[in-house]
């Protein structure tokens, strides 16, 4: 069975305009959340998006805009107690990082 | 290595040496690492170097290891040396798979390898699996351009791809890969086990290979971490219940007070159970959509269940309690569960914690009051 989450609330946006049509939204989505129609991307599926940001990152024309980020409860609490985004576990500490 | 080395470690050299009380120092990683391990079976000479060659057969360590990684003992540090690993006897036109340095992500690629002679990349994601270390950004653009120039990787393959792992895709850009190292990233399979298919089919993945699933075998081995997790929430409640028995039966001896407290945890450690193991497992069965809500019924069954069959009683405060205090237990474990599903998404977990944190926080706190008002009456 597939699960679904809440309706309406993704941050996900596509500008048709600047598609260049190479799909790989499409290839890097794990949730089908594109389809290709007359070589541009097409939004099918926007609540089955669970903003991982592998589109937008992966789209060479930038066409993509999605607030991607951990969908996790224990991770907004972190973040919100320590003023920063959210926030899943210590080793990506900045301090710690080598010769940075 | 000396202190001074230590001083002159150039910035960012790659693998960072993380544990070094002094300080930041690099270990000038090289390509013939972790050599002891005991899934390394023989090495591989080549023109950049010595490559070790791995065992694609998994023993009953590395089982063992996966084992204690899902009840939460030594996960944070559970890693493999990243680098370059021969599958086989790989040669300069073998394929490249790039995987994170999560020693389960690691065994979950190699047990599936036995047969195709390829190379596996490994990056540093400081121990952590493909798809969070993507999100956090370590199995990452920068990362790979290092790995793939410390290791040589241009001398060593005569092709210029890179099949990655899909769900690496959120820390990846692969056109700037391809702008910066001239290596071309292909997308490979979601999951390991299909990848001798995708491999078979000349690197081509099906739609099901694409997708990410969360079937109840997915969810099961995510119970015992939850469990674990939950250990702070059941010792927080039990203090209060300690707290609350103290004022209201300060006259009990010790084993009656004992007893009496242990009997009130009860109902707890069922919502508990509820909210980290059985919400999980009847996840897509249970109606809603928001898992606070979800949480939110099952622990209202749950305290149905409870006052019904294990504690019957006529009494209309005793009743309330139970419902107000047991499914926001239920609805807080069943939200954190958010974290560990692979549908659910920033906006959406934010929207639902606007309601449900306060809604846990007034239910808990009329329940509180309940529970000293009925005593008090």
């Amino acid at each position: 069975m597939k699960q679904q989450y809440i309706k309406n609330v993704v941050s996900l946006d596509l500008n048709v305009e600047k598609c260049i049509g190479c799909g790989r939204c499409r290839e890097v989505c794990p949730h089908h959340v594109f389809k290709m129609e007359n070589r541009k991307a097409l939004i099918q599926n926007r609540d089955g998006c669970m903003e991982c940001g592998a589109c937008a990152r992966n789209c060479p024309a930038e066409a993509i805009t999605v607030r991607a980020g951990v969908g996790c409860a224990a991770a907004i609490v972190m973040g919100k107690l320590r003023g920063s985004a959210p926030y899943c576990g210590d080793s990506d500490e900045p301090n710690k990082q080598c010769c940075g | 290595m000396t202190d001074s080395n230590k001083v002159q470690a150039k910035p960012c050299c790659g693998t960072p040496n993380i544990d070094d009380s002094q300080g930041c120092t690099c270990t000038p990683s090289t390509v013939t690492a972790n050599q002891s391990a005991p899934w390394i079976i023989g090495s591989t000479n080549t023109s950049v170097g010595v490559i070790p060659q791995i065992n694609t057969q998994l023993t009953f360590q590395d089982r063992l290891g996966s084992w204690k990684s899902r009840w939460d003992i030594g996960r944070m540090d559970y890693k493999v040396t990243p680098g370059l690993y021969a599958v086989g006897k790989p040669d300069g036109a073998s394929p490249v798979l790039v995987s994170a340095n999560y020693k389960m992500s690691f065994d979950k690629l190699r047990q599936e390898l036995s047969g195709p002679n390829l190379w596996i990349l490994v990056l540093d994601t400081k121990g952590v699996n493909v798809w969070c270390a993507a999100g956090k950004g370590t199995f990452g653009t920068q990362e790979l351009i290092q790995r793939i120039a410390q290791v040589k990787l241009a001398e060593l393959v005569t092709h210029r791809r890179l099949v990655l792992p899909q769900l690496g895709a959120p820390g990846i850009a692969a056109h700037e890969v391809l702008k910066t190292t001239g290596f071309k990233i292909i997308y490979g399979p979601v999951r390991a086990s299909d990848i001798p298919e995708y491999l078979a089919a000349g690197m081509n993945a099906t739609e099901a290979m694409r997708e990410v699933r969360f079937g109840l075998m997915d969810r099961l081995v995510l119970t015992p971490v939850e469990l674990v997790a939950a250990f702070k929430p059941a010792l927080i409640i039990l203090g209060l219940l300690v707290f609350i028995n103290i004022i209201l039966h300060g006259s009990l001896t010790v084993y009656q007070f004992l007893g009496r407290t242990l009997l009130d945890f009860l109902p707890f450690c069922g919502a508990i159970f509820a909210g980290a193991v059985l919400v999980p497992l009847f996840l897509p069965l249970i109606p809603g959509r928001a898992l606070a809500a979800k949480g939110w019924l099952f622990g209202l069954f749950w305290a149905g269940i409870y006052l019904k069959f294990i504690a019957p009683t006529g009494n209309g405060w005793h009743i309330a309690t139970y419902l107000l205090l047991l499914p926001p237990v239920v609805s807080f474990l069943a939200m954190n569960f958010t974290g560990s599903t692979t549908y659910t998404s920033l906006s959406g977990v934010v929207k639902e914690m606007k309601v449900a944190i306060p809604a846990q926080i007034i239910a808990v706190g009329l329940g509180i009051l309940l529970l000293m008002g009925q005593w008090f009456a």
